[in-house]
């Protein structure tokens, strides 16, 4: 198992120099001077100028530029935001928790939702249930889910007035920060409704995120469940007598749900990267909506360090869910 | 030598023929592929004809028109089917040309992740060692990046535009491609036919295009009719953030950011064009999984 985890991190490594390297060029191959740049609109004298091309190291050749920026990554610096001039890692971790409160809320739904739908659909194969989830599950998965936002908007903060439109927890309540999770902070502040408010801000963010996801995890549960059920194993359970609720819930689940739980897994990876589309309609502050302000602000550090974070969670997270691959399935620990 | 390879790498029109008909017969026991089929089909139809049919020109602005709703409401008429935009636009009209876009739109970006992908994926499987090594790595980096992220970042590199975001999104579905395409390659090349073209004195480029290549197409169109429908997704969600389509293009998704500060005022502003694009998406989905169900052989038993 242990070979098996270092051959896993091992094979990470040329990937994670690969990400490293595009999100070096990025800045490199943007139009433009990056002094110019980071001087703004004001201008800059020509002695400034070559004093910060040094400061900066753009004097030296682009290959130890490289080795120097690798150099300050391993030390844990990611540069600093050319708007609010703080350390882009202090930034990005500020931001984390809420990405993450947003991203576990979305999953554990789409779960909770998703693989009873999909077992329900697969054992009553053809079914009305069947077909009427299935359908909905293929709309949810061609769903653009900025506009899936908006109408929820309309429908739940225009017109029945019932949830926030925008943010984590109303203006009125102010508490410090402890986790960095609002449903837990809201708590541990002891005010009056800031747990309810906090939920209420959650609610339309977190169905809007986890319609894909539910709707992929609904599709593929049932399918790994037909095939599953298909099996001999199954039919051996079947006529020895077992009753047919234990021969579902135990025999086919356990083996269906092995793809299943790689998706989850894969779909964790991406959400905790920031969901791009829900945190931008719902202002939600969070990595997404933070790698997009900084996109449209020009603020490159921000964006390069926001890339390299967002890359090294995403493989960080599928590499955990390749070791519990390996733990829960050890067919292909051997391989 | 001028008879024998002819006969091996042309099937006889007949069993071409039949494989389409078989095909077919399976598509067509899938009531919501076929439906699928129609509605994409009816989609290109309205694409083709769109200055026929549009009762508008699309960015036309009617000055006495500001944000008038749907026919059936109160205060719209049959003048405006649909309402109109802030600026008085009428949108039933901008959303038949906007069907363009998006089929545009997918045809490109499938053709061009489709072709890079297939190129490169038959190059690192059938060579294999170092050269296999080095183009999956880089793979691996494109994939270790979520797929929107990364296109928003390639656009704000290139510079906003239709033609940029088609690009980026080519180049973040294009590992997909080369992934199977690979896997499909190593699993075909040491087969008995391949090797028996190779002894007929089969060139390498022949082998890779016109041996192996036929043979690994199935699961390549169903990824190509999915990839489809995310590219208009995509390109939708870059429009939508300010970075696909510039206004005034009738882009449905550059058109629904646009309208995203009327949301509480003019609910037809926000609503039709994103319905457009979830019908679209929804029938090229429910095509595509009509096709992989058609030649997936194991759910053919039955």
């Amino acid at each position: 198992m242990i070979r098996f985890f270092l051959g896993k991190l091992l094979y990470l490594v040329p990937t994670f120099l690969g990400v490293t390297i595009v999100a070096f060029g990025f800045v490199r191959v943007l139009p433009g001077d990056p002094v110019l740049l980071m001087a703004g609109e004001r201008g800059i004298s020509p002695e400034r100028y070559d004093q910060l091309m040094q400061q900066l190291g753009y004097d030296q050749p682009v290959w130890w530029q490289y080795l120097e920026f690798l150099g300050r990554l391993f030390r844990g610096d990611l540069g600093e935001s050319l708007v609010t001039k703080s350390p882009v890692l202090s930034e990005f971790l500020t931001l984390f928790p809420a990405t993450v409160e947003l991203a576990l809320c979305a999953i554990v739904l789409a779960t909770l939702i998703g693989i009873p739908a999909g077992v329900l659909a697969a054992v009553k194969r053809g079914s009305w249930f069947d077909q009427i989830s299935m359908g909905t599950a293929l709309i949810g998965y061609s769903m653009p889910i900025f506009w899936w936002g908006l109408l929820l908007i309309i429908l739940f903060s225009g017109v029945l007035g019932w949830t926030p439109v925008s943010g984590r927890i109303s203006l009125l309540f102010f508490f410090p920060e402890v986790t960095g999770f609002m449903l837990i902070d809201s708590l541990l502040s002891g005010q009056d409704g800031a747990f309810g408010s906090a939920v209420a801000h959650l609610i339309l963010p977190t169905i809007v995120l986890a319609t894909i996801p539910l709707a992929v995890i609904a599709r593929q549960t049932r399918s790994a469940m037909l095939e599953v059920l298909g099996e001999d194993y199954v039919r051996t359970a079947r006529a020895k007598g077992l009753p047919w609720r234990r021969v579902v819930g135990v025999h086919a689940l356990r083996n269906a749900m092995i793809p299943v739980v790689t998706t989850i897994g894969l779909q964790i990876g991406v959400l905790m990267a920031g969901a791009i589309l829900t945190e931008t309609i719902f202002s939600w502050p969070g990595i997404g909506k933070w790698m997009v302000d900084s996109i449209f602000r020009r603020d490159y550090p921000a964006v390069q360090g926001g890339l390299l974070m967002v890359a090294a969670i995403v493989m960080a997270v599928n590499l955990i869910v390749d070791l519990l691959y390996g733990l829960i399935n050890p067919r292909i620990r051997h391989v | 030598m001028t008879a024998t390879p002819d006969l091996a790498s042309k099937p006889p029109a007949g069993t071409r023929r039949q494989m389409l008909a078989e095909l077919w017969f399976y598509f067509s026991q899938n009531r919501g592929a076929v439906i699928g089929l129609w509605v994409t089909l009816a989609l290109v139809v309205v694409a083709l004809a769109a200055p026929l049919i549009a009762p508008h020109a699309p960015s036309m602005q009617y000055r006495d028109a500001f944000l008038v709703p749907p026919f059936w409401q109160e205060g719209g008429s049959t003048r405006f089917l649909l309402g109109t935009d802030a600026i008085g636009r009428d949108i039933l009209s901008r959303l038949i040309y906007g069907s363009r876009y998006s089929l545009f739109i997918g045809a490109v970006v499938v053709t061009i992740a489709l072709v890079g992908g297939i190129v490169i994926g038959l190059v690192a499987g059938f060579f294999g060692g170092w050269v296999d090594a080095v183009i999956m790595r880089v793979m691996d980096v494109i994939l270790a990046f979520p797929s929107l992220l990364l296109a928003l970042v390639l656009v704000a590199v290139l510079g906003p535009g239709l033609m940029n975001a088609m690009i980026a999104i080519a180049l973040v579905l294009q590992p997909h491609f080369a992934r199977l395409t690979r896997a499909a390659v190593m699993a075909e090349k040491n087969r008995e036919y391949v090797v028996a073209a190779q002894v007929a004195g089969a060139g390498r480029l022949r082998l890779m295009f016109r041996t192996i290549l036929p043979n690994c197409l199935a699961p390549l169109i169903v990824q190509g009719t999915l990839s489809f429908s995310n590219a208009i997704l995509d390109a939708a969600a870059l429009g939508f953030l300010g970075m696909g389509a510039q206004p005034p293009t009738p882009e449905w998704g550059t058109m629904l950011a646009e309208a995203r500060e009327f949301i509480l005022r003019a609910w037809w502003v926000v609503t039709f064009p994103g319905l457009a694009i979830l019908i679209t998406v929804l029938a090229i989905n429910l095509m595509g999984d009509g096709l992989r169900d058609a030649l997936d052989p194991k759910l053919k038993r039955s």
